[in-house]
């Protein structure tokens, strides 16, 4: 059985009497221990389905199910002990005026967990950060540390799955690259299931096992892997996205986009 | 001293409370390098140190009178700041007098702005109604005039120095709440706040704990910069008989009272008006200092 | 002859915590050619492109052994010269169009505006030069655009006008910092052919910041890679991918590649020579 299950999903917004359909009829489902990427442009609704499944964007149609059951409203405690996300830009993901130590404390207080101690300093390690940072505020990190922060913090309530929003598209390119693998070594070791989005095809396609492609908040293709490093995509729309992405850039450098 | 120095600037805290005291000394240094936030800050702790040993310092019983005595000219031995028309000293009234404003701008200061910082986080982060709501009736305080909304309670309660406080906190804590909402509404949509509230948090908890440490600093300095206002409103009240009661050496009483002589003896009411003059100048500059320090969008270097 | 020689530039800022050098001896030459500076954040990129400008504000410091452009000197340039040099012979494009155009006023005003003070045009043929800079960029409805105000168009959108204002005096040279780091990869692609193609066609000087080394290896004819206020290497693009220096080197490697193995990126391994490289 699936993990997670999005049945036609659509989201409406309202705004200044228009209505603007950001998610239209999007279905997935995404097994247990699985990494699936969703990719698209500005707009294409992308982070707008992650920002659904926590209840952060009004479903205005359609089903989510996590584990079968679906997810009630308002969340609830329950819900934020199995799915926690990762924000795209660690400067503003973290309280600017809490210590990391609080930051990372705040999720066992509210669920009543003891040993706070030794479960923050547990969790800094895990992120391969060291222990002496535990009180310090964020601005006295860089961005690849404060978005180390922000996963840990995700996962001080152990939920098994992961929503992650462009985790590191604010960071730099060797930033990223450690980011990335440490959250692939989570995923190992923690038996993680992963909802990642991401505009960088290369990163997805780095991270997950199956893809899908958004445009308009509409799907429009989904992709494994292979069908991804073997170019076979069938919708006009992935193949332009897959041409003008920048790690294929270097494979041709003589000529121009056009 | 060294040590201690070093304890504090520790990139590495290894207590909240470290961490904690480190910022503060961050701060502390931050606003040490500003010239007129000190001037300030010394003008605020003298105000401080004078209520604190009045009696000490005080050359005469503020109440005493001696009608032999009555409005000497500043200079004069034994009064230094000359006497009023009962004869009691200028400078002891000025002195105790520091106790009363001090005492008034004290209970203001943890009435208004905690009114205001609870109204407008509750408004801000709720939204819908509930902002409509509260939004609408800060609006109607705001719409009266301070002064006269403060002359009709004390009329309706009578004069005296808890109603002249209760009448100010009643017409101040507008302005906070405006400014506590404003703030809410960019912290609300923030991601941190997202997050927490992804992790659980209850609404009391994310305003108590998330929401308003981010409202503080704005409200802080605007507590500050109103300290003056506060100062010469109770001034007001006092001097239109319907703060602090006579014989109390209240500063706006005094200069009420000085204002029958004000050109044969002007140091009657000019000694206290420079008092207020003084003490709301050292708030301004405090207010604009700890501006610089306190806010978020300054402090995030 | 080069448009622009740089010697030994430095930018220094005085701050609370004593002397930061956000670039600490930068040369280069420039001819009528494209060069890119790639470097990640802190490298001193963006604070190279504005100190040809001299747009650093204090508590920053502008140091060089020499700066000229087209034979002037830009160190000894008089602030009412560099006024004159700004937007008219070197024009500059930042990376987010949000903030450099002028939300209260119309696209067409704004873009008239130069012409009709400094060029002294009148209304109607400043409209016309307008539009035809408009149609420069490729935006397909020029009239529709100059009647809009900047929230009212797209990311692509607005860089393109930002290009196109920039390119009304036709300037000799072309800072772009980061031009295309806010778009969409597609309309990224587009952009960048249409400087592609004013370059090639005005025979401008352009300089292109950027974090992208693979956007900037193929759009380029040189590359200066910065780091931490130094150029640790500069090569012609087309060699790119045999750079030799371990931070080029690792800059290249540690970006995921579509169909790439699927073990742990490397990292960049910063315990080289070159990153401890004249450090206080």
């Amino acid at each position: 059985m699936s993990l997670i299950e999005i049945e036609n999903l659509s989201v409406v917004f309202r705004a200044k009497g228009r209505d603007v359909r950001a998610v239209e009829n999007v279905s997935l489902s995404i097994d247990a221990q699985e990494s699936y990427g969703l990719v698209g442009e500005s707009g294409s609704g992308k982070s707008t389905i992650l920002r659904a499944i926590c209840g952060m964007a009004p479903v205005s149609g359609g089903m989510i199910r996590i584990a079968g059951q679906p997810v009630p409203t308002p969340r609830g405690r329950a819900f934020s002990t199995q799915v926690q996300m990762v924000f795209q830009d660690p400067y503003a993901s973290l309280h600017p005026r809490h210590t990391i130590d609080r930051t990372l404390a705040e999720p066992l207080a509210i669920h009543g967990l003891g040993d706070r101690d030794s479960r923050v300093v547990q969790a800094l390690t895990d992120v391969g950060l060291p222990p002496a940072f535990r009180f310090r505020y964020p601005h006295q990190l860089s961005g690849g540390q404060r978005q180390r922060v922000a996963i840990a913090r995700a996962l001080m309530l152990k939920p098994k799955i992961l929503l992650l929003d462009e985790p590191t598209s604010a960071l730099d390119a060797s930033v990223q690259a450690e980011v990335l693998n440490l959250l692939n070594r989570l995923r190992a070791e923690l038996g993680l299931t992963f909802l990642m989005v991401s505009h960088d095809l290369a990163v997805i396609d780095h991270m997950c096992d199956r893809i899908m492609v958004l445009q308009h908040g509409r799907q429009v293709e989904e992709l494994t892997r292979d069908d991804l490093a073997a170019a076979r995509m069938t919708t006009p729309y992935a193949r332009s996205l897959f041409d003008a992405s920048a790690d294929r850039m270097l494979d041709s450098p003589t000529e121009p986009a056009r | 001293m060294t040590t201690l120095r070093a304890w504090l600037a520790d990139p590495n805290p290894t207590s909240r409370r470290q961490a904690r005291l480190g910022q503060l000394w961050l701060a502390w240094v931050r606003i040490r390098r500003n010239r007129l936030a000190m001037a300030g800050l010394v003008i605020v702790g003298l105000l401080l140190v004078v209520a604190i040993f009045a009696p000490l310092l005080a050359p005469h019983n503020p109440l005493t009178q001696d009608l032999s005595r009555r409005l000497l000219p500043p200079g004069t031995p034994g009064n230094l700041l000359g006497t009023d028309d009962f004869g009691r000293d200028i400078l002891s009234r000025i002195i105790y007098g520091s106790r009363i404003t001090l005492y008034i701008i004290a209970l203001v200061a943890v009435t208004a702005p905690v009114l205001g910082l609870l109204i407008g986080t509750v408004a801000g982060y709720f939204g819908g109604w509930i902002d409509a709501v509260l939004m609408r009736v800060t609006d109607i305080f705001l719409a009266f005039p301070r002064l006269i909304l403060a002359l009709a309670l004390v009329a309706v309660l009578g004069p005296g120095i808890e109603n002249a406080v209760l009448a100010i906190a009643l017409t101040a804590w507008p302005p906070y709440a405006r400014v506590a909402r404003a703030e809410t509404l960019t912290v609300r949509s923030s991601d941190y706040i997202a997050a927490i509230r992804l992790q659980g948090a209850s609404a009391p908890r994310i305003i108590a704990g998330h929401v308003v440490p981010m409202c503080l600093p704005s409200v802080i300095i605007r507590v500050t910069l109103d300290m003056a206002g506060v100062i010469l409103i109770a001034a007001g009240l006092g001097f239109l008989g319907l703060g602090v009661l006579p014989p109390a050496p209240e500063w706006g009483l005094m200069i009420s009272s000085g204002r029958k002589f004000l050109f044969e003896q002007w140091w009657v009411a000019t000694m206290p008006g420079l008092a207020i003059f003084l003490v709301s100048l050292g708030f301004n500059l405090l207010g604009d200092g700890l501006r610089d320090v306190l806010d978020p969008r300054s402090a995030s270097r | 002859m080069s448009l622009l020689d740089v010697k030994n530039l430095r930018v220094t800022f005085a701050t609370e915590t004593g002397l930061v050098e956000a670039v600490r001896g930068v040369s280069f030459s420039l001819g009528h050619e494209r060069l890119g500076i790639v470097g990640e954040s802190g490298s001193g990129k963006t604070m190279t492109g504005r100190a040809v400008l001299r747009l650093i504000r204090p508590p920053g410091r502008v140091q060089a052994d020499a700066m000229t452009f087209d034979g002037q000197d830009i160190l000894a340039a008089s602030e009412r010269e560099m006024r004159a040099l700004r937007g008219k012979r070197i024009g500059m494009v930042m990376q987010d169009p949000k903030y450099s155009l002028n939300p209260v006023m119309t696209v067409g005003r704004q873009l008239t505006e130069g012409l009709r003070l400094r060029d002294r045009l009148g209304a109607a043929d400043a409209t016309a030069k307008a539009v035809a800079a408009l149609e420069a960029v490729q935006i397909r409805d020029p009239a529709r655009v100059m009647e809009a105000y900047p929230h009212e168009l797209s990311g692509g959108m607005g860089q393109r006008v930002m290009i196109a204002m920039m390119l009304i005096p036709e300037p000799d040279l072309l800072i772009a910092d980061e031009p295309t780091s806010a778009l969409d990869v597609t309309v990224q692609a587009e952009v960048l052919s249409i400087l592609d193609r004013l370059v090639r066609d005005r025979g401008m000087g352009l300089i292109f910041i950027s974090h992208d080394l693979r956007l900037v290896a193929r759009f380029c004819d040189r590359v200066l890679v910065m780091h931490k206020g130094l150029v640790v290497e500069e090569i012609a693009a087309a060699n790119l991918l045999q750079a030799q220096h371990p931070y080029t080197r690792g800059l290249l490697n540690c970006l995921p590649r579509i169909g790439g193995p699927r073990g742990p990126l490397p990292g960049l391994d910063r315990t080289g020579a070159w990153a401890t490289e004249g450090r206080t």
